[in-house]
């Protein structure tokens, strides 16, 4: 039988703008998806460093999601575990698609939530890829 | 116009009180009391982003906690931050046990509830910083 690696995503959930949201719920959408073969910390308790949730990010692949350019999941993955293994900038993403960030914080809805799924789904992928199903 | 009070929600992605926290803080901060109250991101506030802390030092805080481990009381007190009041997810759950969150991703009836519930406990609790300090 062949056992796939667990992967680690480690999402902002940056309250400042829906971009959080954008990071969080595409975080929790994969997680959904992939569910057993995934494990999400949160990145507040992981930067309070707690030594499980550090000690998890050396042992594991894991991918930060972020929110924003200011990258607090990437760096603080580097800082306090090692390198992620592969990173999403949200921001970034939805720049090179050419759609808008979503105007409400809150809830997404319509394209923002579509945006949110396409968004899981890249991460889905770079998830299997770390796993070597795809 | 003075200045707005902070809300700082905790971000925990695991279960569904982190979801009710920062539902309700966007419900105070962009629908209830725009204005009045503003949020910030509790990573980049954790991971000692210098405008961030300035925020939180010179602000008054109300912190949303939506486990023990209360990583936004706890980071705010290491910012130096005041905080004027404090909510926690776990004691509206025990105040209202007929009501049973089940979803993290979107939340469900029962975390839409709770997190109204949540919301006009906070626009309260700003309506009379906002007095007292008139």
């Amino acid at each position: 039988m062949n056992i796939k690696p667990k992967v680690g995503v480690v999402s902002c959930s940056g309250e400042c703008c829906g971009l959080g949201t954008i990071s969080r719920i595409a975080t929790r959408l994969a997680l959904e998806e992939l569910y057993d073969e995934t494990v999400t910390i949160c990145l507040p308790l992981f930067l309070t460093g707690e030594t499980q949730e550090h000690g998890f990010a050396k042992e594991h692949p894991t991918i930060a999601v972020d929110g924003c350019g200011k990258l607090c999941a990437k760096k603080a993955i580097t800082k306090y575990s090692k390198d992620p293994v592969d990173s999403v900038d949200v921001e970034a993403l939805l720049k090179k698609w050419g759609v808008d960030p979503p105007e409400d914080r809150r809830v997404l809805k319509g394209k923002d939530l579509e945006n949110a799924k396409r968004v899981a789904k890249l991460l889905t992928e770079k998830v299997e890829k770390i796993q070597g199903v795809s | 116009m003075k200045k707005p009070i902070l809300i700082l929600p905790c971000s925990g992605i695991g279960k569904s009180f982190g979801s009710i926290a920062r539902d309700a803080t966007f419900r105070v901060c962009d629908e209830l009391r725009p204005g009045k109250a503003d949020t910030l991101c509790l990573s980049l506030l954790v991971m000692g982003d210098e405008e961030a802390r300035n925020r939180v030092s010179s602000s008054r805080c109300i912190v949303i906690d939506g486990c023990p481990l209360a990583c936004s009381s706890n980071n705010v007190e290491r910012s130096a931050g005041n905080i004027v009041a404090e909510f926690k997810v776990m004691d509206l759950l025990r105040e209202n046990r007929g009501l049973k969150p089940r979803e993290v991703t979107l939340l469900d009836e029962d975390g839409e509830k709770l997190s109204k519930l949540l919301a006009d406990r906070i626009a309260a609790k700003v309506d009379e910083l906002t007095e007292e300090s008139d």
